[in-house]
Formats: C-alpha cells, sequence, structure tokens
C-alpha cells in the first residue's frame, strides 16, 4: 500500500497512541475494564496495521517472527510461574495472598498484574504470530489465481 | 468421604498434586516453544509424559480406599472457586492417558523424524503435551465449563497434530477440517448444555449442580441440556452415526498421534459422558428419560455390528483399526447403557483394556508406515517374515481385540458378558460375541497378509527401530499382562463404579 | 400455550434459535469451505450471545467495583459470570477460526480448490487408486 499517501501518513500517526493505550488497558485491568486480552489484541493491532500499510518485512523488522514465537511462549511461563510460587508458600495454585508477606490484598494486585501481563504478552504474540502466518503465505500463490 | 486439604504454611508436594498433573505437561509446552531445538522438545516431552504418570500413579494411590481429593485453586472455595476433583474414576483414566503418553513418546523419536518434516519438530512436541495437558484437564476438573474449556484445548491441538500427517498424505488436511468443524459443533452444542443447566442451577460446579439440580428432572430445559450434552459429547467420542470424522482423521493422522488420540481422546468423552451421566444428571433421572434403553442401547449395537462389518472391508489398517475403534466404542456405550453397576464396571474398564491395546496395534501399524512405506494391506504382505518383532506384535494385538482369553480385551469382554447376562439380557450377550466374531475376520485379514501372503520370495529382516520396538512390545506386554493380573484393573473399575452410584444415592 | 407474551418474552431465544439454526444450515449446506468457517462463527456467536442474554437481571446494571469502595446494597448487579465464560469461549473460537482458516490456505494449495465437491472428486480417485498421494520426497533418513 506505498501509493496510499493518507493512510501512510495516518498509520505513523495512530501507531503510537493506540500502543499508549494498550499499556492504559493493561495496566489498569485490574481497576477498570481491560486487561490482558484486551490490551494484547490492541497492542497487536498496533503492528499488524503497521505491517498492512507498511511491508510486512517492516513490521518483522521491529518484532521478527522467532522473537514472536518466544514471547507467546515467555507470557505463559510468566503466568504459570506466578502460580507456582505460591506453592512455595504453602498456598494452592494461583492463590495470590501468598505473593505479598505482609497483605493478602498487596499479593492479589501484583498477582493480577503479572498474571495480566503473561496474558497480555502471549495474546499479542499469538495475534502477530497468526498475522505473520497467514501474510508470509501470499507469495506463495500469486495473486491472478485468487 | 472427602479429604479436604488443609494449609499448612510449609510446601507439600503431596498436597498440590492433582494441580502438578496439569502443570508439568502445561509448562513443558511453552518450554518447549521458548526453548526451540528439536532434540531438547524431545527429552523435555518424555520427561513431562514421565513425571506425570508417577503423579497420576500416586493420585491414583490415594484415592484407591475410596477417598475423594478436592483441590482449590487460588484457594477459592467450591461452589465459587474452580474445584479439581479426584476420585477413582478420574484416577483410573488419568493412569490410562499419561501411561499411553509414556509410552507413545519414545516411540515417537523415530516416527516423527520420518514422517514430519524436522522444521515442525519442535512444535510438534509443544502441540502433543498441550493436547495431553487438555486430555487430563477434562478429567481432573470439578468444573463443568472448565471442562470445555480443557476439551477444546485437546481438541485444536489434535486437529493441528492430525493435519500434519500432510506431509504423508494430504487427505490429511481435510480430514482435520472435517474433524474441526464436526468438533467445533460438538463443543458448540455442549456449551449450550452447559448454558441451558447453568440457566437453572446458577452453578458450574458438578457436585453443586448435581444437588441442585436435584427433583428437577421434569424440567424441559435439564431435560434439553441432557440432549445437547448427550449429542455433543458423542460427536466427539463418536457413537455410530456421528462417527464420520473418526476414520479418516485416524487414518491420514501420523501415526503417533493416531496412536495416542485412538487410546485417549475417545475414552476421555466417554469419560465426560459417564461424568454427566451419573455425577450430574444421576441414573434416576436416566431411568425417567429411559434414553438409555431407547437411544445408547441401540446405537451401541449398531455400532459393534455395522462398524465391524465395515472394518472388515478395510483396504488400510489403519483404516481398519480405526472402525474397530468405533465398534469398541460400541461396547463401552453397551456396559453404560446396562444401567447396572456391574455393566459400568465393564464400560470402565474396557476403557483401559482398549486404550492398550489399541495403542499397540496402532503403534505397529506405524512401524509398518516406517518399513513398507504404508499401511495398506498389499504394503503389508509377507510383512510376518521380514519384520518377525513388530509382526508378533501384531499378532498379539489383535488377539487382545478379539478378547481371545489370557489377553486384556478378554476380562473386559468377559465382564461385560457377564453384567448382560445379570440384568436378565443375554440376547445382548449373544451380540457381544458376534461382533467378536466379526473381530475375528479382521484381525484374520491383517495376519493372514502378513504371514501367508508373501509378496517377495527372498526374506530379508528388516526391522523397525529399537526405540519404536521397545514401546510396541510393553504396550503389547501389557496386553497379556492385565490379562492375567486382572485384580487391580478390576478392583479400581470397580470401586468407580460404585462410587458413581453411590454419589447418586447420598449425596454428600 | 403460545401466547404473545410467551413469543415476545423469550425474544433472545428466538435470536438464538434463528441465529444458531442459520449458521449450521451454512455449514450443512454450503460447499465453500471458507463459507462453512463463516457459518461455524455465527454457529458460535449465537451461543455467545444466549449466554450474556441470561446473565442480564432486569434492571441490573454493569458489574464494576465502585472506586470509592462503597458497596450500595440497592443496587443490582448484572451476572458479569457468563461475561467471563464467553470472553474464554470467543478466544476459543478465534483460536478454531484461524486454524480452520490455516487449513484451508493448506487446503488450497494441496489440491487446488477450496470448494467441496470438487475436493471429493479428488480423494475418491486417491481413495480408489490406492496409492499414496505424495509427491515429495520421503522425509526420514530412514
Amino acid at each position: 500500500m506505498k501509493h496510499h499517501l493518507i493512510l501512510r501518513v495516518i498509520t505513523k500517526l495512530l501507531v503510537g497512541p493506540i500502543m499508549l493505550f494498550a499499556f492504559y488497558v493493561q495496566f489498569h485491568g485490574d481497576y477498570s475494564p481491560g486487561g490482558g486480552f484486551q490490551a494484547g489484541v490492541i497492542m497487536a493491532v498496533g503492528i499488524i496495521i503497521y505491517g498492512i500499510v507498511f511491508d510486512m518485512e517492516h513490521a518483522k523488522k521491529v518484532l521478527p517472527a522467532w522473537f514472536v514465537h518466544k514471547m507467546l511462549a515467555f507470557g505463559v511461563l510468566l503466568y504459570t510461574f506466578t502460580g507456582v510460587i505460591s506453592f512455595f508458600r504453602g498456598k494452592n495454585f494461583l492463590d495470590y495472598s501468598a505473593l505479598s508477606p505482609h497483605s493478602a490484598i498487596h499479593g492479589q494486585h501484583y498477582g493480577i498484574l503479572i498474571i495480566e501481563l503473561g496474558v497480555g504478552i502471549t495474546v499479542s504474540g499469538v495475534m502477530i504470530a497468526i498475522y505473520y502466518a497467514f501474510g508470509s503465505r501470499t507469495s506463495e500463490i500469486n495473486d491472478a489465481e485468487w | 468421604m472427602s479429604l479436604s486439604i488443609s494449609h499448612s504454611d510449609s510446601f507439600s508436594l503431596i498436597e498440590q498434586l492433582p494441580i502438578l498433573q496439569i502443570l508439568v505437561p502445561f509448562v513443558s509446552a511453552p518450554l518447549i516453544v521458548f526453548i526451540g531445538n528439536r532434540k531438547v522438545a524431545w527429552w523435555i516431552a518424555f520427561i513431562a509424559s514421565l513425571i506425570s504418570l508417577l503423579i497420576a500413579i500416586n493420585l491414583l494411590l490415594l484415592v484407591n480406599d475410596g477417598s475423594i481429593i478436592s483441590y482449590h485453586i487460588g484457594g477459592w472455595a467450591p461452589p465459587i472457586g474452580i474445584e479439581y476433583r479426584v476420585d477413582a474414576l478420574n484416577a483410573f483414566v488419568l493412569v490410562l492417558i499419561t501411561l499411553i503418553s509414556s509410552i507413545v513418546v519414545p516411540y515417537a523419536y523415530k516416527s516423527v523424524e520420518n514422517e514430519i518434516p524436522e522444521q515442525h519438530h519442535t512444535l510438534f512436541y509443544a502441540a502433543y503435551l498441550l493436547c495431553v495437558t487438555g486430555l487430563m484437564g477434562v478429567v481432573i476438573t470439578g468444573d463443568v465449563f472448565n471442562v470445555f474449556v480443557f476439551l477444546e484445548i485437546s481438541s485444536l491441538a489434535s486437529y493441528v497434530l492430525i493435519s500434519l500427517g500432510s506431509h504423508r498424505d494430504k487427505r490429511a488436511l481435510t480430514s482435520a477440517f472435517n474433524y474441526l468443524i464436526i468438533g467445533t459443533i460438538g463443543a458448540t452444542f455442549f456449551v449450550i448444555g452447559i448454558g441451558l443447566l447453568y440457566m437453572v442451577t446458577g452453578t458450574l460446579n458438578m457436585v453443586d449442580m448435581a444437588e441442585l439440580l436435584e427433583g428437577k428432572s421434569s424440567s424441559s430445559t435439564v431435560r434439553s441440556a441432557f440432549a445437547f450434552i448427550v449429542v455433543g459429547v458423542g460427536l466427539k467420542l463418536a457413537i455410530y452415526p456421528l462417527h464420520i470424522w473418526l476414520p479418516k482423521a485416524y487414518t491420514f493422522a501420523p501415526s503417533v498421534i493416531t496412536a495416542f488420540l485412538a487410546a485417549t481422546a475417545t475414552k476421555v468423552a466417554i469419560y465426560i459422558l459417564i461424568r454427566f451421566m451419573f455425577t450430574i444428571f444421576r441414573p434416576s433421572f436416566l431411568e425417567e428419560l429411559n434414553v438409555l434403553d431407547l437411544v445408547i442401547l441401540p446405537l451401541s449395537i449398531a455400532a459393534m455390528i455395522i462398524a465391524s462389518l465395515i472394518a472388515v472391508f478395510q483396504k488400510d489398517f489403519k483404516g481398519l483399526l480405526a472402525y474397530s475403534s468405533i465398534a469398541q466404542v460400541g461396547y463401552i456405550l453397551l456396559g453404560i447403557s446396562l444401567m447396572s453397576e456391574r455393566g459400568l464396571t465393564a464400560a470402565i474398564i474396557h476403557i483401559f483394556n482398549h486404550g492398550i491395546t489399541k495403542v499397540a496395534l496402532f503403534m505397529v501399524a506405524g512401524a509398518y508406515v516406517i518399513k513398507r512405506g504404508g499401511s495398506l494391506l498389499t504394503d503389508l504382505q509377507g510383512a510376518g517374515f521380514t519384520m518377525p518383532w513388530t509382526s508378533t506384535a501384531t499378532v498379539i494385538g489383535c488377539l487382545s481385540l478379539i478378547g481371545i482369553p489370557g489377553t486384556a480385551g478378554f476380562i473386559s469382554k468377559w465382564i461385560l458378558v457377564e453384567a448382560a447376562i445379570e440384568n436378565g439380557k443375554w440376547p445382548l450377550a449373544i451380540i457381544i460375541i458376534f461382533s467378536s466374531l466379526l473381530a475375528v475376520i479382521y484381525c484374520w485379514r491383517v495376519i493372514e497378509t502378513l504371514y501367508f501372503k508373501n509378496g517377495d520370495s527372498k526374506i530379508i529382516v528388516n526391522e523397525a527401530p529399537l526405540s519404536m520396538l521397545i514401546s510396541i512390545w510393553i504396550a503389547s506386554l501389557a496386553c497379556i499382562y492385565f490379562g492375567f493380573n486382572t485384580d487391580t484393573t478390576i478392583s479400581i473399575s470397580d470401586l468407580a463404579a460404585k462410587m458413581l452410584y453411590l454419589t447418586s444415592l447420598n449425596s454428600y | 400455550m403460545i401466547t404473545w407474551e410467551f413469543i415476545i418474552g423469550h425474544l433472545n431465544y428466538w435470536f438464538f434459535i434463528v441465529l444458531m439454526m442459520t449458521g449450521l444450515y451454512i455449514v450443512i449446506a454450503k460447499g465453500n469451505l471458507v463459507k462453512k468457517v463463516v457459518g461455524l462463527n455465527i454457529f458460535q456467536t449465537s451461543v455467545f450471545m444466549f449466554y450474556i442474554s441470561i446473565g442480564k437481571v432486569i434492571g441490573g446494571t454493569a458489574p464494576i467495583f465502585p472506586m470509592d469502595m462503597k458497596i450500595n446494597n440497592d443496587v443490582v448487579y448484572s451476572n458479569p459470570l457468563p461475561h467471563v465464560l464467553i470472553l474464554t469461549a470467543i478466544v476459543v473460537g478465534i483460536a478454531t477460526t484461524s486454524l480452520a482458516l490455516a487449513l484451508i490456505v493448506r487446503i488450497r494449495e494441496e489440491y487446488g480448490t477450496i470448494e467441496e465437491d470438487e475436493i471429493f472428486i479428488i480423494e475418491q480417485e486417491l481413495d480408489f487408486s490406492n496409492t499414496r498421494s505424495n509427491t515429495d520426497k520421503p522425509i526420514g533418513h530412514f
């Protein structure tokens, strides 16, 4: 879409605020509507719109495909290891109150923050990975055939 | 009855066993992706399977006395939080899944190398472990919506795994697609059923739901929920007319996956059916609706006869085994539909015995794929002489499939026949024996091609790789072992069946 | 007894049933694989809407905890649990859809078509010719 000047300019303007909004939704998810799922998708949208308007190759320079794979694995690992920490404090899996020695409420806060971060990383990783997987295929089927 | 877990400040492994059962494979899957090395991936998968097996055996030993382990995730008490609930039936199915997984993973090393291109290996093992996680999650959870989530995890992983067979045969793609469509419709039906139950009870916990459903059996919402759940799960477990996805998916999937799914996936779906029928809806509800006699019984008889007949005319060894699987699902459903404790015992024990028999046979089929280039019966001609160890295992598996005394298959069929006669339904006993005779015919076709149709005149021994042979022989020796040492399997399934009937009598 | 109250009072169920049947019909009747996936999506969406509609409590408001922490017992909240469940189900639906589309791309590459009847003809030939369709070289080192 190199010849669409308006799209290119607007995309360049929008990608930043989209990312910022993603972080807002991510870190306010424990108190207001939002959280990892939504933030992850918004974050992925920022990358995907950049990839659609400029080239996917440019998006891949920012986030290489191998990095996206590690990202989605890392998110899940972050999630589970947060849960596992409560084992060693004598609580059940995902019992966040074990995370803070002083107050259960603070523990719940830390827990939900870290876990939502894990969810956010995984979700954005998965969305971008799906986009890359489908986008990379186009070269193998030429346009006239579709 | 229930063994509640007390919270102590120290870390105790025994208390955390139910969640570790799920966590070990679940953490291993992203770990494999994160490390991204194909040799390491295999080792992680192997170690994760072994650890899961140990955990499952431990759980089984803990609940072997009829107690129930209840694990509260996040420390939230049951009706509100998600509960993992292990009783004898759960633990038995968990042992089956992890045992099969531990047998299949060593076998996978060479088989996957042969059937799947190298760049997919790491993701293959990750998807495989997710499939194991999903299946175990379905079994261990005590929350109905959690059942759906885990069911979909395992199903999505298995669609991917089946489609990886496309490097050998492109029909794997369409069969995976068909399975996806049908499986998703089944899962959605299941969700509708859960939604209707939620409307009536306002809870998702199985035990709580069962108590709240008491005396509501005449409500049309409850009845339609039951219908949706039975049809939805029926699509997943391939009850006879809903089986169309199964033969092709099993034929064209990679051999490892066929072996694993045939032994576990349909069994887990049957577990869901048993759990919903007996723990949530209770036998009194089933008797009131008369659904087992009117629907499940005829369908299971149809499966036993028609699917066996179709199996006789199959050209592909894997396809033959797939149709035989549908017939064997018929046996299990027949045991359930007898509506007696003995019948349920027969069903549960057949879940286990058929699991180990089918894993042996499908692994053998995979060995032929490697050495003979395919599993068509024409590929197998004379393999009895060039691959003696593999073919001997085939014969043992076939004997167990037929139900010859001294094999695992005999035990479950014997109890099934016993249960049928005990209920005064002796025509069913004749049908079981007739279906076994059909099994003799299709098994004989395999043995005949192996030993009596010699493709080439000169015999060069060309055996499958050792790692595969070891797995195959562990599975076939298990078929014989559980044919002689029947105490463990019978006592556990007896206990499981008793508990299912007990919970239906007095709520706790 | 089917009265007007019954019909109007169960409006959400009628929508649910109509959507569900539309989706199921598309899945069964359409030959194009992409259309099947679209049908599947409609089918799933109907269930999502069904769940969300049963979570509604008459007069209930959005179940968000007030910022000032003062809990007013007079306020009726809608049941948030179905929404949470459906959030999970939507994610499952996305995974299913993307997997289905990925399979369709691969089918298109292998068969050259995404029409079910054309695929069926190709498969019939393969089934009867008794051969394997792999054209590429063997993968393993055996």
